[in-house]
């Protein structure tokens, strides 16, 4: 095996960056295998949040859906589902880990900065800096049928309304001068006079006043974490985070192009390129041989996209329910139906229909693939596959290059899906030089190796 | 042998029940918003034998009138969540309004913190009604005790119809079927209220308890939709009183307590802090000043009127170890009192029934009479 000389790449430096999703929705976590925990029992999240801090994650990280996804129907049903609000999980967590960071996914539509800002505040003080915010929005009226408010924001605003909610927390979190609170019970008051300030907006989406109630914690403030990947999203990622999620970590020069992009639209934000880390979503399968490997990713994907699960993508790519079909037959024969699209199974998977369905049937044909077989190979991808030297010299390259800083890993059991990870992989990133053997700081903002807060 | 009478929660928010607590606290003042003074509080509750503690909240900040006591304090759930996390028989039960709040959160919020106690969960409901509220909300203003006797009526019925939506065995994981959940057991709750609907289902299981132990002022909400009513009275005689006509299934009085502690008596701290702040007294709330020893009769008194008390000690750092040292231990011997049992819900600790889901469908098995896990 050859290895990369690390004195003839741009970042030679560079350390990779792990953090870990619970759990993934979509067909991605694999229920049916009886070392399947539970997905809601709290000694699930702690098993998975301790191993990822035995192998020196830099942070934990919870995903937030509004509204349980529907197909043909009704509720979904061949998916896992359910899961606690995360704030309240990563509450609990603070309590019983020591330095891995605790990131919520939270929405910026149907919630109010006001108490969104103070919950994420509070997080942050009870776990002593490690609190981090995945940044969401939602625009669409079937989520808003969950809340008071109903679906009152278009989907063009709903950037705008993030943008400004951003600001507004940002404001709560800074509305404490250091060292507000008195330092002995004989002072005049609890709060030194003219430490503690008022937030007044009055913006395009809010009109908000108040006083803020926590001081800021070890790192200043929550570190902001960004998934979108629209053009959109890529500059809201570019002007307002610290950590943007991708879904381009799998392909070197795809992973590699995403990130050129975003330092492009960092630089046009007037950031240091080195200001936004970049950390891919992905699936990591682990095998003592590449053929071992290779064999139980197999095993992987044949329990995750089970025939069942296989209808259930192409009903949604062909646009009305194939439930009764054969998996395992050949593709349906009509084309696909392109409607109008409501929010109903998260994040479109495909813009354009009648050209994904033009390219499976060739490559059906030419292959001669059944349909689950053909969702299978050409379906939704992700993830890398390998030995964990293979993988260690693989992710040295990306991370040295410039095209990621990390992964969020989702393991695709759980609760021990981190564990060849923390076990076998890391000990080889280590040896390399790309990872870290110790926790040097105590703060999510100092795992991720972020500039203080001003 | 059935369980001693008498539940004992109390309040463990800020430094204690006195405006001017914090210049007695066993802490600098700032430590007060620690996750370390947190888990001891927390600890030194569990470790006394109460069966529950509250958190007081509101997104305004908690104050004093005249503007010198503690301006900052960590939302209830969060803290809630911290401390079960630190405990391990503990009931916890936050504060949280539904005037401004969404109940859909409110009711994740409530069972995710049950989760994470493995049913240990309660729930306080509270009210918003200064309209500063609605300024730090960012929302309209809900005024009049009518209109927020509303929005806490009907943000107490989502949340109970959403803790209702998933079946205790809505998981399936039928692998013969490829089906992780059976949608027939999970429900929308499709409410309609007077300002706004809420569809459903919930986005969190059915908490362990099925429902979390609902606790509310007497009159607040309507009474069958609450598991302890929270009432008050000058005397014990008035507590009983209004106990009796809450309606609820458990009534639980307010006492506030100041304790003779090691080296003061409790008018002396009393006198301390008065030279700060009044306490200012509330009829709704009986309030016992004295030794150890007084209080337990008063408890013992108490303990044939109500089904328990909530205590809101003068000084946390002060009260909390008197309670301790004198007061439970000596409930306990008389059996009076118990510890809650490891283990235990907060629900079963409260002799209270595990309630099926009301949109249970045909088929599902009844539930044990007596659950413990």
């Amino acid at each position: 095996m050859t290895r990369t000389d690390p004195h003839d790449v741009p970042r030679p430096d560079a350390r990779l960056h792990f953090g870990v999703f619970f759990q993934g929705v979509n067909h991605w976590t694999i229920w049916s295998d009886p070392s399947s925990g539970s997905q809601i029992d709290p000694a699930s999240f702690l098993r998975v949040a301790r191993a990822a801090e035995r192998g020196l994650f830099d942070a934990f990280f919870l995903g937030d859906g509004l509204r349980l996804r529907e197909s043909e129907g009704g509720v979904h049903e061949l998916d896992v589902a359910g899961r606690p609000d995360s704030i309240t999980q990563l509450s609990a967590l603070a309590a019983a880990t020591e330095r891995i960071g605790l990131v919520s996914t939270s929405n910026t539509t149907f919630n109010e900065p006001g108490d969104l800002a103070r919950r994420l505040a509070g997080l942050d003080l009870l776990s002593g800096g490690r609190a981090g915010w995945n940044v969401v929005t939602t625009h669409n009226a079937w989520t808003g049928e969950n809340f008071r408010r109903g679906g009152f924001l278009d989907h063009a605003d709903r950037y705008r309304r993030a943008e400004e909610f951003l600001s507004v927390a940002r404001a709560v979190w800074n509305g404490w001068a250091q060292g507000a609170v008195a330092d002995s019970a004989e002072a005049r008051s609890w709060s030194v006079p003219g430490a503690v300030g008022r937030v007044r907006v009055e913006g395009a989406h809010f009109d908000v006043d108040l006083a803020p109630t926590l001081p800021r914690s070890a790192q200043g403030h929550p570190v902001i974490f960004q998934a979108g990947d629209s053009g959109e999203g890529r500059d809201f990622a570019a002007r307002n985070a610290d950590v943007v999620f991708s879904a381009h970590g799998t392909d070197f020069d795809d992973a590699l192009a995403f990130a050129e992009d975003v330092r492009r639209r960092l630089r046009a934000a007037g950031r240091a390129e080195d200001a936004l880390r970049i950390l891919p979503g992905t699936e990591i399968v682990i095998g003592a041989t590449e053929k071992e490997a290779e064999e139980k990713a197999r095993w992987v994907r044949l329990h995750q996209v089970t025939p069942a699960v296989a209808l259930g993508i192409a009903s949604r790519l062909w646009g009305f329910d194939l439930s009764g079909r054969d998996a395992d037959g050949p593709l349906p024969a009509e084309d696909p139906v392109v409607a109008a699209y409501e929010g109903r199974f998260g994040t479109r998977w495909v813009d354009d229909p009648r050209a994904v369905v033009a390219e499976w049937r060739a490559k059906a044909d030419a292959n001669g693939w059944s349909l689950r077989e053909t969702v299978i190979e050409l379906g939704p991808q992700r993830g890398h596959v390998g030995t964990p030297a293979g993988l260690a010299e693989k992710f040295a390259r990306f991370v040295r290059h410039g095209a990621l800083d990390g992964f969020n890993v989702s393991p695709y059991l759980v609760p021990d899906g981190l564990d060849d990870i923390v076990e076998l992989l890391v000990p080889e990133l280590q040896e390399r030089g790309v990872y870290r053997t110790a926790y040097t700081g105590t703060t999510l903002r100092e795992h991720l190796g972020l500039a203080p807060v001003a | 042998m059935p369980r001693p009478a008498l539940h004992l929660a109390v309040e463990i928010d800020g430094d204690g029940a006195h405006p001017a607590a914090w210049r007695r606290a066993a802490h600098a003042p700032g430590e007060l918003l620690s996750p370390r003074r947190l888990a001891r509080t927390a600890a030194a509750a569990e470790n006394a034998g109460f069966t529950l503690v509250t958190l007081e909240d509101s997104i305004l900040p908690p104050g004093s009138a005249d503007g010198t006591g503690p301006v900052g304090r960590i939302g209830a759930v969060e803290r809630a969540a911290f401390a079960a996390a630190s405990t391990s028989v503990l009931g916890i039960a936050p504060v949280l309004a539904t005037t401004y709040a969404e109940p859909f959160h409110v009711s994740s919020q409530i069972a995710s913190l049950d989760h994470v106690s493995a049913g240990r969960a309660g729930w306080v409901v509270g009210t918003e009604e200064d309209p500063a509220a609605a300024r730090a909300w960012g929302r309209p203003v809900v005024g009049g005790a009518d209109a927020i006797a509303r929005e806490a009526r009907d943000g107490l019925r989502v949340v109970r119809d959403l803790w209702d939506s998933w079946e205790d065995d809505a998981v399936i994981r039928s692998v013969a079927t490829s089906r992780y959940l059976d949608r027939s057991r999970l429900h929308y709750v499709d409410f309609e209220g007077e300002t706004y609907s809420v569809k459903g289902p919930s986005i969190v299981p059915r908490p362990p308890q099925g429902r979390p132990v609902v606790l509310a002022p007497a009159g607040l909400v309507p009474a069958e939709l609450t598991d302890v009513a929270l009432v008050g009275g000058p005397t014990p005689a008035g507590a009983g009183a209004a106990a009796s006509a809450a309606g609820a299934p458990l009534a639980f009085a307010e006492v506030e307590v100041a304790l003779d502690a090691p080296r003061e008596t409790a008018r002396e701290r009393i006198a301390d802090l008065e030279r700060y702040a009044p306490w200012e007294g509330r009829p709704d709330r009986l309030r016992y000043t004295g030794p150890a020893a007084g209080l337990v009769e008063l408890l013992a008194d108490l303990a044939g009127r109500v089904d328990g008390v909530r205590l809101r000690p003068l000084v946390l750092d002060e009260d909390l170890a008197v309670l301790s040292r004198l007061v439970l231990p000596e409930l306990f011997v008389r059996r009076l009192a118990a510890r809650p049992l490891p283990g235990t819900t907060l629900r079963t600790s409260l002799g209270l029934p595990r309630p099926l889901s009301r949109f249970t469908t045909a088929g599902a098995a009844a539930p044990a009479p007596e659950e413990t896990r």
